[in-house]
């Protein structure tokens, strides 16, 4: 103890202010985590450059991170890795459309009628379970393999999770907000705008963000198994012509996306829970 | 209502008190089984894709006869089983592992975060490049589609256990095998299970995948696409069906097991 010996000793040393976790300690922190975090990636890029140039494996089964690395800025410069991309995007959003209307239009079938919901949605939960690419060669009979199958079984895909979240969230409507509102006398219209709307959104949303995730991964799907253009096609073509780092890039790309979608979904819906936090 | 008004007359008996509860899930897939029927029976489609259920039931009785429906449900099911077993065996020890030791969570979590952000079907052509068509190609790849869940909710689930439970531990002065068994395991198995539980419905949708895109053996999902290719509807409706049921069947099993081994937690 470095106190001072003529003041009094019953007091603990003359603490130091307690040190405020400072902006620099915090910044030492970050960093140290994510070098702690690069050491692994480091390792395993050392390993592949050199299982790759030390030939361990054929080159079309292993190719070497510069390899794939100049595939990318090549397809990137060429345009089609942008084309590609954007025909898979647009197949997500139209089946976004067509699969959260249909989604949606169940779900507030499923939260505003007892009736409906005794009736129909035993049948919905068990064919909820059924796992979307099963509906696929029912698909290919009806529509074939041409743009309808995507946006069908994609659509399928997002269809669940929107009716069960639109239903919970209009389920979890709290009932007083319902008894004022008809104290009130508000409409149908009204209650739906002004309280059923408002109190389910977060998690409308929160259905949203799971369809957008599971149609990503539908997309994928539907692409390997039929598609002569996309994302997924993109890997079909570099898997035939023998050229994995085409199937890497795709891969890197594929991923991307799917972070890019899940962050922006997932910032948006931190901005209505915000709302919400605030509103009491 | 004074005047009958036709509409709310034959609503009349879809109304919640007409019929009992328990038999009110049964009356869409009736209804659909008997449109079905009458469809078939009124013998105005004449398409040949349009098949009777009686001939999606003689299709089960003759795959059931030959041999072929049980040699693919059996195929697909040990495949299934294998995956999930595997993956998910090595999700919940890393994700156990990493869960309990900050520095180790911190080396590996950031590149495993990166992997798992592949869409997990996107993982097939590398796959099949490297381990083929056959069994070793799928069940690798069921154990990746098993292994993420398991993996992501068994650590978040180990990293949740609340502080003053461990910190109850340490006063006690219990050594860390104490601690994991009867602290840890006892306050994750909730978020375990789920990982558990998503592992196996995963797993299922990843045989499903890998035997269309891998087109190596038999299994439902061969079953399926050659009935596809062949236009052969009563054996696409018949796998639908068979597929539907069994990853209904997981759910509830899974949904099963998670309610038995948490029990405790509702006395």
């Amino acid at each position: 103890m470095s106190a001072d010996s003529s003041t009094a000793v019953i007091l603990p040393a003359p603490a130091r202010p307690v040190p405020a976790p400072s902006r620099l300690a915090g910044w030492l922190v970050k960093t140290s985590h994510v070098l702690v975090g690069a050491i692994v990636p480091l390792l395993l890029l050392a390993l592949w450059q050199h299982a790759a140039s030390a030939h361990w494996l054929p080159a079309q089964l292993l190719p070497s991170p510069a390899l794939v690395y100049a595939s990318f800025i090549d397809l990137w410069q060429s345009g089609d890795l942008t084309s590609n991309l954007v025909i898979s995007l647009k197949r997500v959003g139209w089946s976004l459309l067509l699969g959260g209307g249909a989604g949606l239009v169940l779900g507030v079938l499923f939260g505003f009628s007892r009736r409906a919901r005794a009736y129909l949605y035993p049948t919905f939960e068990v064919v909820a379970q059924f796992p979307v690419i099963g509906w696929i060669p029912l698909l290919i009979i009806f529509v074939g393999i041409g743009e309808p199958l995507k946006v069908l079984a994609i659509s399928l895909a997002v269809i669940v999770p929107v009716t069960v979240q639109t239903t919970k969230g209009i389920a979890q409507v709290p009932r007083p907000l319902l008894d004022v509102a008809r104290v009130y006398r508000f409409s149908l219209p009204q209650v739906i705008t002004r309280v059923v709307l408002p109190s389910a959104l977060p998690t409308l949303f929160n259905g949203l963000r799971q369809a957008v995730m599971q149609a990503w991964l539908a997309l994928v799907f539907v692409e390997l198994l039929a598609a002569g253009e996309g994302v997924g096609y993109l890997m079909v073509w570099g898997r035939q012509l023998l050229q994995l780092d085409l199937v890497v890039v795709a891969m890197i790309l594929i991923g991307m996306v799917g972070v890019v979608l899940d962050r922006a979904l997932a910032l948006i819906e931190n901005r209505l829970q915000r709302w919400r936090r605030n509103a009491f | 209502m004074t005047s009958p008004n036709r509409t709310s007359s034959w609503l009349r008996y879809l109304h919640p008190a007409a019929v009992p509860p328990a038999l009110r899930g049964w009356v869409l897939p009736a209804l659909i089984l008997f449109l079905w029927w009458a469809g078939y029976a009124s013998g105005r489609f004449t398409n040949p894709l349009f098949v009777s259920p009686g001939k999606v039931v003689d299709a089960a009785l003759e795959l059931i006869r030959t041999g072929t429906l049980w040699q693919a449900l059996s195929a697909s099911l040990t495949r299934d089983l294998a995956g999930f077993a595997i993956g998910t065996l090595a999700g919940l020890a890393l994700g156990t592992a990493l869960g309990l030791f900050r520095l180790a969570e911190n080396i590996f979590n950031p590149t495993l975060n990166a992997f798992k952000q592949v869409s997990i079907f996107a993982w097939v052509p590398l796959i099949s490049l490297w381990f083929g068509l056959g069994d070793l190609a799928k069940i690798a790849f069921i154990a990746l589609a098993a292994f993420w869940p398991a993996f992501i909710n068994t650590l978040a689930a180990v990293r949740g256990v609340p502080k003053e439970l461990v910190e109850v531990a340490r006063v006690l002065g219990w050594n860390r095998q104490q601690l994991v068994r009867r602290v840890v395991l006892p306050a994750a198995l909730p978020g375990i299970f789920s990982g558990v539980y998503l592992a196996l419905i995963y797993a299922w949708l990843a045989t499903l995948g890998s035997e269309y895109l891998l087109t190596a053996g038999t299994g439902i999902g061969n079953l399926l696409t050659d009935g596809q290719e062949q236009f052969r509807m009563d054996y696409v409706l018949l796998g639908v069906i068979l597929v539907g049921l069994i990853g209904y069947g997981f759910t509830a099993l899974a949904g099963g097991v998670e309610r038995y081994f948490t029990r405790w937690q509702r006395r």
